[in-house]
């Protein structure tokens, strides 16, 4: 095994950067996630259908609303998040931070799929058309090309840390460009139809909608977290099934 | 609660399809991102205990 | 310094000299891919003259994506691309005078080809003038960018449509500024924001790329 140079974090976190910690801690720590997700999601999904008032134009459907701004914003902010720690992998040569960053991309790329999914099933009763290549729909698909991306690098090259270092300069390029790519679909969209549509702009809030949205963009984070937790957990395993620490925990 | 039936809710003002669309396939997805990643996790654990197995074997 | 990076290009020059197939390949597919879609949507020449600058601008960027197979893949087989990043000089330079080489046979003649291109589609004189300053700013952008993902995929299999997935996205802005501008001038307005905006982007990628070239590189040459 090669030798890391882990630097010393605040509060000891920096042991957990070595793959054995890491993988008892995140073992404890997934039913906690877990469960918060679930009761955010109950909570969130009783304002949504239950307190929140029926919207003036678009009646109940506007609904979906609670489940399509959360996976948008979750895409997005995962993927910043996955620049980050691959970021860092490449910087301080830690492995660990290159398989969080591994571990997350296929969550956020099922969060800009929904997004994408639930905007659709949004947009044909709204606005007429299931598809309107309005500029968040646009930038949330190239969104899901970049994961993909990302997710297809990496499993094109054999060796574990020549893939984690590639596909992270990937992401580095990635989110440099994401606002780029970002207003310049914006520009498109609005000098292409005169008026600025955002399709899937929301109706005016109650302040009961604002609160369901935001307990299910927790609840949504939350879940993220766990998936991500458990991905690493399998990564870990696979890469290191040779080890000792990996044999023993597989036994446990 | 300003729902008068059950029917009420399901039927979301005629828009069941879409909203009840879009709901169902976020839980099937998130569901199914659940059991793919306890299926991993199985599968990752048979193949450590494997080499275990294996190296034990080395060692005899 | 500029000796240096002169060397570099005259050698990727010569090299392609002696291999013109290769060059003049991607500027035949630039050709047919552009004959390709009238041919599919019909000669309503008003209807061409709409869609011209998006089809041209396309085919720009396929091109560019198709020529990258040759930016380092020559060099990393036969051992030279690691003689360069062993060599004291600094590897910005190199991959630098790559890219301008690149540029010159692929983006450069594109360019040139793209006033025939709006002939065909029947475009008036301000725009094709647009059309051919927009891919003169915007063409050094694709070099540059696509250089990232040509050094990311060195020597994977099934490079070649790798290489297309990772760049394309990051190739939005470029389409649609350069289409954008084209539009513009169409339309009778000055095109100059547009243009601006792609030299920004052509010089900012020039600043930023050459480090993650690099970085791509040091990753893919072990």
């Amino acid at each position: 095994m090669q030798a890391e140079t882990i630097r010393p974090l605040k509060f000891g976190l920096h042991r957990f950067a070595a793959p054995p910690e890491f993988y008892r801690l995140a073992g404890r720590l997934i039913p906690w996630f877990g469960s918060l997700a679930a009761v955010l999601a109950a909570c969130g999904l009783y304002l949504a259908f239950f307190v929140a008032p029926t919207d003036f134009q678009q009646g109940e459907v506007y609904r979906i609303i609670f489940i399509h701004v959360p996976a948008a914003w979750m895409a997005m902010f995962i993927y910043a998040v996955m620049a980050f720690w691959a970021g860092l992998g490449i910087a301080f040569n830690t492995r660990m931070s290159s398989i969080w960053a591994c571990a997350m991309a296929p969550t956020g790329a099922l969060m800009a799929f929904l997004a994408l999914w639930t905007g659709a099933l949004w947009g044909r009763p709204a606005w007429g058309a299931y598809w309107a290549w309005d500029a968040r729909m646009t930038s949330t698909l190239i969104l899901l090309f970049l994961y993909v991306g990302f997710m297809a690098l990496h499993g094109a090259i054999d060796d574990p840390r020549r893939a984690d270092r590639a596909a992270g300069v990937l992401a580095l390029v990635g989110v440099v460009n994401l606002p780029i790519i970002y207003f310049s679909v914006q520009w498109w969209n609005s000098l292409h139809q005169g008026a600025s549509i955002s399709l899937t702009r929301a109706p005016t809030m109650a302040a009961t909608m604002l609160e369901a949205m935001l307990v299910m963009t927790l609840a949504f984070w939350m879940y993220s977290i766990a998936a991500s937790l458990a991905r690493a957990r399998a990564i870990l395993l696979e890469r290191e099934k040779r080890t000792g620490w990996a044999q023993q925990a597989a036994l446990e | 609660m300003h729902w008068a039936s059950w029917q009420e809710f399901w039927a979301m003002g005629g828009a069941a399809r879409y909203v009840w669309g879009a709901y169902g396939m976020v839980v099937l997805a998130l569901a199914a991102e659940m059991m793919l990643l306890r299926a991993r996790l199985r599968r990752a654990r048979e193949a450590a205990r494997r080499a275990s197995h294996w190296s034990n074997k080395e060692a005899e | 310094m500029i000796r240096a990076l002169l060397a570099v290009v005259n050698r990727d020059l010569l090299l392609a000299r002696r291999q013109r197939g290769d060059v003049v390949n991607v500027l035949l597919f630039f050709i047919i891919v552009i004959t390709m879609f009238p041919l599919g949507v019909g000669p309503d020449k008003d209807t061409l003259r709409l869609i011209a600058p998006g089809i041209v601008w396309v085919a720009a960027l396929l091109a560019a994506i198709l020529s990258l197979g040759r930016l380092f893949a020559l060099d990393y087989a036969d051992g030279t691309l690691e003689q360069i990043m062993l060599s004291g000089q600094p590897l910005s330079l190199a991959v630098l005078g790559k890219i301008t080489a690149h540029w010159l046979m692929t983006g450069a003649p594109i360019t040139v080809l793209s006033a025939a291109a709006a002939i065909v589609f029947d475009m008036a004189p301000g725009p094709t003038a647009t059309l051919v300053a927009s891919l003169l700013l915007g063409t050094p952008s694709l070099s540059l960018v696509g250089a990232v993902g040509a050094a990311l995929t060195l020597g994977l299999r099934g490079a070649g449509v790798l290489v297309t997935l990772l760049v394309l996205p990051l190739y939005v802005p470029v389409l649609i500024f350069g289409a954008l501008a084209v539009d513009r001038s169409v339309g009778g307005l000055s095109a100059a924001p547009w243009l601006m905006v792609l030299g920004a982007l052509s010089l900012g990628a020039a600043a930023l790329a050459p480090w993650a070239i690099g970085a791509a590189l040091r990753v893919s040459v072990e």
